[in-house]
């Protein structure tokens, strides 16, 4: 089967795009599915630093479309999972270096060997993102429950829409249950209801996320982590798995209304 | 007036300017229009103008640099003709007039924007999400919502069956009586004609509403009541 090819995109920096492409590599590759994860943030990479893969790095996804090596070259070997590799982005270059038919031309040659080609976009809605979309199958926007993050989101699923890339999919990032049942944070119902496309998974705010992205180890590998299991159950679902949305509080309708909510087209 | 410079054609109609370009590539013909319209700055200045685009596929991004672009130069695009579907859907949901026999918004304008009813409106089924602006010459009707971000400016009244949480200007050219309702009025700010408002409570049960000046020439929103 040809590969899936997913681009997480947000409009808002730092709302957790670099780590949910990380994490969501690590669960789908660990659940046997070969995964290639690009990191489009060129002049400001990250993605190797949260995978841990920063001082393997020789080529890097400028030197491929300048044809300074080839794309094997390019592609990094995870540590520990053998069937997930990163093409870097080049620190010292910018966004003009890459154009989107040459985000086009690379994907093709990876389309018949992966399951999963994951492209991590850089904030913004300028060329960086538009090469980031360039090739997407699909998107998954990711925001926090916040009014400008979802802003954000909203003005992104407009241009993927102008774009025909289809609204996109919703991670909600970053989600503190008791500062919701406080009010003190927008629900993620509240965010649907902005929003309204269709939710694919919310991850409760978890220090472990932090602590695993300066490790180099995403916290998708670690069992015992509420946001490693969110991510590992939006990886099923990329799968096409239907799984039920974590209960992060227990006992309350809210979550029910949610799964009613991302079940509405 | 007849002009032609490479691939790009000048004509001159009633009331404007029709602007024909090729298949060239866009960025291409863009700039070569831009430069040709820089050349004569006081040809153009003022000018309505419709531009043929053949069968460019254009998106929102586009048109919305062009036609800032062309303002910052004084010219004001009003309508947009395209082969392609994707190009006419684009100009619709920026408010551009697809067909230029069409009765002109200008006509419109001087017969009927005091009058109710037979106005010209702008009809677009589906939610306008932040960063979409829509401008048009009569009354915009939306079936969806108007996010945060989006902003509708219309000539006369503005109907949103769904929320309105962006920004809406009615009777943009000074219409006082020009009216704003929505199913939910919970807008980041409103506008009719000159007067403005930004303090319009959230409701815990939202009901449609209706918004108008008054008497006192002050902007008030109230619940709506049939009949």
């Amino acid at each position: 089967m040809p590969a899936q090819v997913i681009t997480i995109t947000s409009g808002k920096g730092g709302v957790g795009k670099t780590t949910a492409t990380a994490n969501l590599a690590v669960a789908l590759a660990t659940e046997g599915s070969k995964v290639v994860c690009i990191d489009g943030d060129i002049g400001l990479r990250n993605l190797d630093v949260i995978l841990g893969l920063e001082n393997r790095i020789v080529y890097d996804i400028v030197d491929v479309i300048e044809g300074r090596c080839r794309l094997k070259q390019a592609m990094i070997h995870d540590k520990k999972l053998t069937n997930l590799y990163l093409i870097p982005a080049a620190q010292t270059r910018d966004k003009n270096a890459v154009s989107p038919s040459d985000m086009n031309r690379l994907v093709k040659d990876l389309r018949a060997d992966y399951d999963f080609v994951l492209i991590d976009s850089p904030a913004g809605i300028e060329r960086g993102f538009r090469n980031a979309i360039a090739a997407a199958d699909r998107v998954l926007v990711v925001t926090n429950p916040e009014v400008s993050a979802v802003r954000d989101a909203d003005r992104v699923i407009g241009i993927l829409e102008a774009e025909d890339k289809g609204p996109g999919a919703l991670i909600i990032n970053r989600l503190n249950p008791i500062l919701v049942k406080k009010n003190d944070m927008l629900s993620a119902e509240d965010v649907l209801d902005l929003l309204a496309i269709e939710l694919i998974g919310i991850v409760p705010e978890d220090e472990n996320v932090i602590i695993g992205s300066n490790r180099g180890a995403p916290v998708a590998s670690d069992p015992k982590s509420k946001a490693g299991q969110a991510f590992r159950n939006i990886a099923k679902r990329l799968k096409g798995e239907t799984v039920p949305f974590l209960d992060l509080e227990s006992s309350d309708s809210l979550w029910e209304r949610i799964q009613r909510l991302a079940g509405r087209k | 007036m007849n002009e032609t410079n490479s691939s790009i054609q000048i004509k001159g109609l009633r009331d404007g300017l029709l602007v024909s370009l090729d298949d060239a590539p866009w960025e291409e013909q863009r700039t070569i229009f831009l430069t040709q319209v820089d050349a004569q700055p006081a040809f153009f200045k003022g000018a309505r103008l419709a531009l043929d685009v053949a069968s460019q596929v254009l998106h929102v991004n586009d048109l919305v640099d062009l036609r800032d672009q062309l303002s910052e130069r004084g010219i004001f695009l009003w309508a947009l003709i395209s082969e392609s579907p994707t190009t006419e859907k684009t100009a619709q949901l920026l408010g551009l007039a697809t067909r230029i026999s069409k009765p002109r918004p200008e006509e419109a304008r001087q017969t009927s924007m005091v009058g109710q009813g037979e106005d010209a409106a702008l009809f677009l089924d589906k939610t306008l999400r932040s960063g979409t602006r829509i401008e048009f010459a009569g009354n915009v009707v939306v079936l969806g919502d108007v996010n945060p971000g989006a902003e509708i400016v219309a000539e006369g009244n503005v109907i949103i069956w769904g929320r309105l949480r962006g920004m809406v200007h009615a009777g943009a050219k000074g219409n006082q009586d020009a009216v704003i309702c929505a199913l939910d009025l919970s807008p980041t700010q409103l506008r009719i004609a000159e007067e403005v408002s930004a303090i319009l409570k959230p409701h815990e049960h939202s009901r449609p509403e209706i918004a108008r000046i008054n008497q006192n020439g002050k902007l008030q929103a109230e619940f709506w009541s049939p009949g």
